[in-house]
């Protein structure tokens, strides 16, 4: 190498250093930080103080707004739509949960070493990467009452037909049900991950000490997969929340408003033919935001007791 | 059945569960055969009632000849001029604030990037208003730029959290040695770690581009019109359009999800690297 032949002297030559060059560990950072910060404070952080502020205005979106207090969270309270969507959000929380174990499930089936079991596992995943849009479309033909598959499916019992979208009692589960089709898939890919990583010693000692099926599952295989169920469960839960396309394009909200959710129901105040009641949609988002808060608050809680971890 | 490798179990059951792997298949995807299959019938079978039998002629070209016909061409270059600029933007910002957040230690750097973690954990919902309001006041109400800036903006959240973990992983002795061999901060950063970052920014790349793609939400509330909206909302007036024309329906809604699809299979080990990196250390 050319560089052994200089003279040590020669290294210890810097004497006036620029203050960049002095403190680079420190600036730097922050040089690369800026553009993502500036980029994030303007298009998140600050838009969810000012959707607080919104809140409590009387605004169309283009007039004089004027401020009226907590009148919109009085509103609220006695909205009968408002506690509609928010029941709803709250079946969504629940059965959406389903596709956890449901993704588990079906990553057990396909974790096997057999001829193509690779292209099964894509096309396992496929209804993932479909834009939710269409999903709605499919499932929405899927539900039909004149030439659904549900419906001929039923008939095969003896049953329907039933209007699953056009049946208060049944439309919420009907969507959810479209939206666990990809969740199941994407949690389905979580866990295949997951069980490439699990310890085959541990699995080889417990079948010596005559674990089996669903013992060995529960006790040596699942506390393996916590990383995988944890993110599976992040995901799961912020795409219950976030659930507005499949309704849009299912029900729009229908019939009668029983499957709007709150996401939903925002949207719907705040910009559609109902009129533009930006604040008053504000503060539906508000209550939103805050059960999600309470979500982004444990995820968070979990992710730092893990840091400290390591 | 999973901790036990199928070869082990006897001949009868390696039968049964290789049978019943294309069986469970068709079922899972029925809804998307039932799509495939409609988009090649002609209309007179919806009004006679053969909604799954055979197709009574084979009009698949002249579906999908009606499909390119309409506005979905002018949607789908929409959808890639929104969905290629902000994959480009997330991976420069991200780059560099996963090199930031996964190399440096410093007091504050747990709480920046806790703040992107619980911003892009946040419902839309609650950005709505005030991003909308924004974007109007910039005068890019309705064009592919508003609907970028945002997407880019909000994407970084996740990207940062993404990048971050996998720099993390890297062995940090490389950057020491080159701090030792007094190489600039700016340098590593190009000259070590971007070539390290890769095959994490290929996976990221696939993942944004999936999730922009299929966006509804925003182009709903950013964009209104056929000069900027992106093929998810652009479907659903295509629907409006054909009401009731299941074939055509289902032709666009095929074209609409075939980029992501393709991109799917082409870059499948990215992919499923992408959305697996995190949920295993």
């Amino acid at each position: 190498m050319a560089n052994v032949a200089v003279p040590q002297s020669e290294y210890q030559a810097p004497k006036e250093r620029g203050w960049y060059k002095r403190n680079e560990i420190a600036v730097t950072p922050w040089l690369f930080l800026i553009p993502g910060i500036l980029f994030f404070m303007v298009y998140v952080i600050i838009p969810i103080f000012q959707s607080f502020y919104y809140s409590t205005l009387s605004w169309d979106g283009l007039g004089e707004a004027q401020n009226v207090g907590l009148a919109n969270y009085a509103e609220l309270w006695d909205d009968g739509a408002f506690y509609t969507s928010l029941k709803n959000n709250f079946i969504w929380l629940a059965l959406y949960l389903l596709a956890i174990p449901a993704g588990l499930f079906i990553a057990l089936l396909l974790n096997q070493t057999v001829w193509g079991i690779r292209l099964y596992k894509s096309l396992f995943f496929f209804p993932f990467v479909i834009s939710q849009v269409v999903v709605g479309l499919v499932f929405g033909w899927f539900y039909d009452p004149t030439f659904g598959l549900f419906n001929i499916a039923l008939g095969w019992f003896g049953l329907g037909p039933i209007n699953v979208l056009g049946d208060e009692a049944y439309v919420t589960y009907g969507i959810i049900a479209a939206g666990l089709w990809p969740q199941t898939a994407y949690c389905m890919i979580l866990y295949l991950t997951g069980l490439n990583a699990v310890d085959p010693e541990q699995i080889e000692a417990a079948r010596l000490d005559g674990a089996k099926r669903l013992k060995m599952l529960w006790y040596v295989v699942v506390p393996q997969l916590k990383p995988a169920t944890f993110i599976a469960f992040v995901v799961t839960i912020i795409g219950a929340l976030r659930s507005f396309d499949l309704i849009s394009i299912m029900t729009n909200g229908g019939p009668f408003g029983s499957s709007r959710v709150l996401s939903f129901y925002m949207f719907e105040v705040a910009l559609s033919e109902y009129g533009f009641r930006m604040g008053y949609g504000a503060a539906v988002a508000v209550v939103l935001f805050l059960i999600m808060l309470v979500f982004i608050t444990y995820f968070l809680y979990s992710m730092y007791n893990e840091e400290k971890g390591r | 059945m999973f901790p036990t490798p199928i070869e082990k179990s006897t001949p009868g059951v390696q039968i049964a569960y290789k049978a019943m792997l294309p069986v469970a298949l068709l079922v899972w995807l029925a809804p998307l055969l039932a799509v495939a299959l409609f988009s090649i019938k002609p209309d007179a079978d919806f009004t006679t009632g053969n909604y799954w039998g055979w197709p009574t002629s084979f009009e698949g070209f002249a579906n999908y000849g009606l499909v390119f016909g309409s506005d979905m061409p002018r949607y789908m270059l929409n959808s890639l001029l929104i969905t290629i600029p902000t994959v480009i933007g997330c991976i420069i910002l991200s780059s560099m604030t996963g090199f930031a957040l996964g190399i440096y230690k410093f007091k504050a750097n747990i709480w920046v990037f806790f703040m992107f973690v619980a911003g892009n954990f946040v419902p839309f919902q609650i950005l709505m208003v005030p991003v909308r309001d924004l974007t109007l006041d910039m005068g890019l109400y309705n064009t592919i730029p508003g609907l970028v800036l945002f997407h880019i903006a909000f994407q970084t959240g996740f990207c940062t959290l993404f990048m971050r973990n996998f720099i993390r992983a890297l062995p940090f002795e490389l950057v020491e040695a080159a701090r030792v061999e007094g190489i600039s901060e700016f340098r590593i950063f190009w000259f070590v770690i971007m070539p390290l970052m890769k095959p994490a920014l290929a996976a990221m790349a696939v993942l944004i581009f999936t999730f922009i793609w299929n966006d509804y939400f925003w182009a709903v509330v950013l964009t209104q019109g056929v000069e900027s909206q992106p093929v998810t909302a652009g479907i659903t007036s295509f629907n409006a359009q054909f009401r009731a024309a299941y074939h055509l329906m289902s032709a666009g809604s095929i074209v609409a999800a075939l980029p992501p699809v393709a991109m799917f299979f082409l870059m499948q080990k990215h992919f499923i690297a992408g959305l697996t990196l995190g949920a295993v250390k």
